[in-house]
């Protein structure tokens, strides 16, 4: 028994059964979590396939940074309310669960013409990882992939711009006091404590 | 190593499926970005036992490249059904037709 078929037969059903159980949580925390043993088990069968780097990005990008964000806004969108489950367009469920299935038959008959169940990875994969996994990553990634990756940056800068345009809160601008057009000078009224205390309007949104 | 590359394909295959069917089936936009996660994880780890396969390194990078893109298309889609929240009170995909005709 080798030990990645071992690591195998434990990860694979854990990592398909918590996808399921993701689909049927009606809570969506819930869902979250399950998604976040599924993003683990897949991680751990990175490991198997002789990718520890791109194990540990997606432990830290996925599991962590991600699935925080999620369980974030899952958090200010309210975490109570239960789906609907009412069908919009009838039968849509049953016929989705059967166009699925037919994917996933078709997939695995593609798979078994193409490649065959019996077949196993060559040798040659330690000479490409020469000198360890990250270190022959990185150089490819500079070397061949230098230019995609640079655009990775402008993909990431764009999307970090675009995540503060579209969740901004619009308040109305309130002019700076010397901005503010002179009037006839009153007399000074006494202030009241009670008016600075309300919260300042802000523009109906919708 | 002993398993056969198919193996991985097949389990890839197996949670693109149950992505897609999230995608199709459930109601909440959420949930709905979830299952698309899970699709995006079904390929990279198809592309990791490809690379395996090959004995080269750039389906590694590969998924390296789309793990970069599901970052930031998290960021953005959350964000959109963050605003789509502030507007309708709610998250339900069924709520948001004003482009339907």
């Amino acid at each position: 028994m080798a030990a990645d078929w071992i690591v195998f037969w434990v990860c694979a059903p854990i990592s398909i059964g918590s996808a399921i159980a993701m689909l049927l949580q009606r809570n969506a925390v819930h869902a979250a979590l399950f998604l976040v043993i599924n993003l683990f088990t897949v991680a751990v069968l990175y490991l198997v396939l002789g990718a520890p780097f791109l194990f540990a990005v997606q432990i830290i990008v996925y599991a962590g940074a991600i699935m925080v964000l999620f369980l974030f806004v899952i958090m200010l969108l309210g975490v109570d309310r239960e789906e609907s489950l009412v069908e919009r367009l009838r039968g849509q469920r049953t016929i989705a669960i059967l166009l699925g299935l037919g994917v996933v038959g078709e997939i695995v008959f593609a798979i078994r013409a193409g490649l065959g169940f019996a077949t196993r990875a060559p040798g040659g994969f330690e000479a490409a990882n020469g000198g360890g996994n990250p270190q022959a990553l990185g150089r490819l990634l500079f070397r061949t992939y230098f230019l995609p990756f640079e655009v990775t940056s402008i993909l990431l800068i764009i999307a970090a711009v675009a995540a503060m345009v579209l969740a901004r809160r619009r308040v109305r601008p309130d002019p700076l006091p010397e901005h503010r057009v002179p009037g006839p000078v009153e007399p000074p009224e006494p202030p009241e404590p009670a008016a600075s205390l309300e919260p300042r309007e802000e523009e109906p949104v919708g | 190593m002993r398993t056969p590359i198919a193996y991985f394909l097949v389990v890839s295959a197996a949670l693109f499926t149950i992505g897609s069917v999230g995608v199709l089936v459930r109601k909440n936009a959420l949930v709905i970005f979830m299952s698309v996660e899970l699709q995006l994880n079904a390929v990279n780890l198809a592309l990791v036992a490809f690379s395996r396969m090959h004995g080269a390194l750039d389906g590694q990078v590969l998924a390296f490249f789309s793990m970069v893109v599901a970052a930031a298309e998290v960021v953005v889609g959350l964000a959109i059904i963050v605003s789509v929240y502030r507007r309708r009170q709610s998250a339900n995909v069924d709520d948001v037709n004003l482009l339907k005709w």
